[in-house]
């Protein structure tokens, strides 16, 4: 029978087509992350991203409600603190609005950066004895903070309603302006994981630099820059164009393209030092762990 | 192996760099040794005072073909681990280059990324996932994994409340059910009870018969030498060794001791000492034939006249496993020597009609009593090596000889008488046998 024959012939090609032959030798220069590589592993991607989630809300009591209480509390005590005892003055936003939709944001880079720094170190395991690659463990990190990032923005959008607001065609530039925040909050956690394999300083300093990044953003306050270097050295922070581009979505503040654009640059910038570092060092990250 | 080798492995080497002494774990202290060493020359030397190179593997090249199961054994820091680390791509090589053909997996610790908040049927998926296999591949063998493990009935509660044995089991059932094309494993089934390590060594030899090709990275000698055909001795990062998985493992054994000193013990107050030993083959070459008549000679060193009926001396031929095969008595001799007396160096002789022992290298200890206490010890005083020889009238003994001991033997047909008659008359044997 001719179709047998040739059924096993394709057979054998698919067969050798599917086993491809693995070269290891020294490398030069920093070896970006493969993307076919990385969609192989996209299951345990997922895997890690569920574990993340299930563990964070597998022992509390209130689970998911957690996600919820922390933005509101933090609004609730902004409110008080930035309308009572200081006043600072959000145009015709509410001010709850605006806090809110500073911590949307905030809440997730910050997250992300603490959990993410600390990310490769923890996964020892999966660093030193398995050949996944290792950009996804700080990826999983950050990517599980999304699923808080959405609830708080779903929290965000009904207090907008409850303020008798209704979002209106500028909210669809949400989801370019998160893919930014991602790129951001990527690059400066792959740059601090990798670094903290080395030197664990890193993560000890982290509460501290997250704090004076905080109080250099406009999360809970509107930031009045006197002289105009104060303006420039705070645009370089690029929270600022960020913040400032979200509220334009959420809340229809007036965008301030300057910022957004060195935002962008910034961002970029961090990204590709991110990525080059971690790509410099992947390849014997094990041997420093 | 006609076919091409699956890994092919060519001058690898790893080169680590490690702190000598007080690691700089801190920013600070590495930032201070780099700005003094870049500040002047001079200060060079600080920094390297803290840096040593460490060269883990040293040109390292082997095959493995398909379907074959290859031993790495090798002391602790001979660089076995550092050699699959660099196969299972999680570091890099200094140098060299290896290849490897198929899918791989690599298995150098069970249970990598368990999570004990999260259920074993959770964990399952996971190292399922990390491991490499698809969600699809997991969830299609999950009773089979379930049931290697034997823990069904807690399956859905948090692997951080099971006993230590239980989670080890199950970690394990998710390796054993891998099945890439090439498996790279670690010493991890050095793990859990007798029974269970028992099911693990199966289910490697099932994954080497269904073609599967595995390296096999121990130091425990006794599983290498039962799951792997060949195997190479790493020593010192360099391949000392290649060879059958049984001799490298002999290899092994042996070469390890000479490092260790032959384990002499004397007694200082007593007038009587082991000397040295000597082997003398009957055809006087080094190496003795299996069947040959032999003798083995111990010199005694005496510093008083001494009655050889106050001293006994015993002889022991230790396989290189360490287990003692062959052990002396003087009984029988009692008498003969009975009425000498030494007095300072003299050899006693040991003939031996033959050693019905498989061919291989063993070592021969020599113990010195006197008034049946022991005054002298030699843990090595000899090494022995058997070769084939005329040992069986049919031909000589092959060096892979499946059993220890060789036995005389005789094989004859016993006839029983009713067959003997009924052969002769013909009659048929049914009657009798109703």
């Amino acid at each position: 029978m001719p179709n047998a024959g040739t059924a096993i012939t394709l057979d054998r090609l698919a067969v050798s087509a599917q086993t491809p032959t693995i070269v290891i030798q020294p490398t030069r220069g920093p070896v970006p992350p493969r993307l076919t590589e990385l969609w192989s592993y996209r299951e345990l991607f997922g895997f890690l991203v569920l574990r993340d989630l299930k563990v964070r809300y597998a022992q509390t009591v209130v689970g998911v409600a957690w996600t919820v209480f922390q933005p509101l509390a933090m609004m609730v005590v902004y409110t008080f603190a930035f309308t009572q005892l200081v006043r600072v003055d959000t145009g015709s936003v509410p001010y709850a609005l605006y806090a809110l939709s500073g911590l949307v944001i905030w809440m997730f880079v910050s997250r992300s950066v603490s959990i993410s720094t600390s990310s490769l170190v923890n996964e020892i395991a999966i660093v030193t004895k398995t050949a996944a690659p290792r950009v996804l463990v700080p990826l999983a990190a950050i990517t599980s903070n999304l699923v808080d990032f959405l609830i708080a923005l779903v929290l965000f959008v009904l207090f907008d309603l409850a303020y008798g607001r209704i979002p209106d065609w500028r909210f669809v530039f949400v989801a370019p302006l998160l893919a930014l925040t991602f790129v951001l909050t990527l690059g400066l956690s792959l740059l601090l994981s990798a670094l903290n394999v080395r030197y664990r300083d890193v993560a000890q300093a982290l509460p501290f630099m997250i704090q004076l990044w905080f109080f250099l953003s406009p999360v809970a306050f509107t930031l009045v820059a006197g002289a105009a270097w104060e303006r420039h050295v705070l645009a370089l922070n690029p929270l600022v164009g960020i913040l400032v581009a979200f509220r334009w979505a959420l809340l229809g503040t007036p965008l301030a393209l300057g910022s957004l654009g060195i935002a962008l640059g910034v961002s970029a910038v961090i990204f590709a030092v991110g990525l080059a570092y971690f790509s410099g060092v992947d390849r014997t990250i094990a041997d420093d762990v | 192996m006609p076919s091409e080798p699956v890994i092919r492995v060519r001058d690898l080497e790893k080169r680590y760099r490690v702190w000598t002494h007080a690691p700089p774990t801190n920013l600070k202290e590495r930032v201070r040794i780099t700005a003094a060493s870049m500040r002047a020359r001079a200060h060079l030397g600080e920094r390297a005072q803290y840096r040593q190179e460490v060269w883990a593997l040293r040109g390292v090249s082997f095959d493995v073909g398909r379907g074959e199961v290859l031993g790495v054994i090798g002391p602790n820091g001979a660089g076995k681990s550092t050699l699959l680390t660099i196969l299972s791509r999680i570091t890099e090589p200094t140098a060299g280059r290896a290849e490897i053909r198929g899918r791989v997996s690599s298995l150098l610790e069970v249970g990598t990324g368990f999570h004990p908040e999260l259920s074993g049927r959770d964990n399952i998926l996971l190292n399922g996932a990390i491991l490499g296999m698809s969600r699809a591949e997991t969830k299609w063998k999950f009773d089979e994994i379930v049931e290697f493990s034997g823990v069904r009935e807690f399956i859905d509660i948090p692997v951080k409340r099971y006993s230590s044995g239980m989670q080890v089991r199950l970690a394990f059932a998710v390796a054993a059910h891998l099945e890439p094309e090439v498996l790279l494993l670690d010493e991890v089934l050095a793990v859990g009870d007798a029974a269970f390590q028992a099911k693990c060594h199966a289910r490697v030899e099932e994954m080497a018969r269904g073609g599967r090709t595995v390296l096999f990275v121990s130091h425990d000698a006794a599983s290498v030498a039962r799951l792997c055909q060949d195997a190479i001795v790493l020593r010192q990062g360099r391949i000392a060794y290649t060879g059958s998985a049984e001799e490298a493992v002999e290899h092994y054994l042996l070469s390890g001791r000479e490092g260790i000193a032959d384990g002499r013990h004397k007694d200082p107050s007593s007038p009587v000492s082991i000397g040295w030993a000597e082997i003398r083959s009957d055809d006087g070459r080094e190496a003795v034939r299996i069947g040959a008549p032999l003798q083995i000679v111990v010199e005694l060193e005496a510093r008083e006249a001494t009655r050889l009926s106050d001293l006994r001396v015993e002889f022991v031929i230790n396989h290189p496993t360490g287990i003692r095969v062959a052990l002396s008595t003087d009984f029988e001799d009692r008498e003969r020597l009975a009425g000498k007396t030494i007095a300072g160096r003299a050899a006693l002789v040991c003939a031996l009609d033959e050693l019905p022992l498989k061919p291989g290298h063993y070592t021969v200890g020599v113990l010195l009593f006197r008034h049946g206490e022991l005054i002298g010890r030699v843990n090595r005083a000899a090494d022995l090596t058997l070769v084939s020889g005329p040992f069986f009238a049919s031909g000589s003994v092959p060096s892979n000889y499946p059993a220890p001991v060789l036995v005389r033997h005789s094989w004859t047909l016993e006839e029983p008488a009713s067959a003997e008659i009924d052969a002769r008359t013909g009659a048929a044997t049914s009657a009798t046998g109703l």
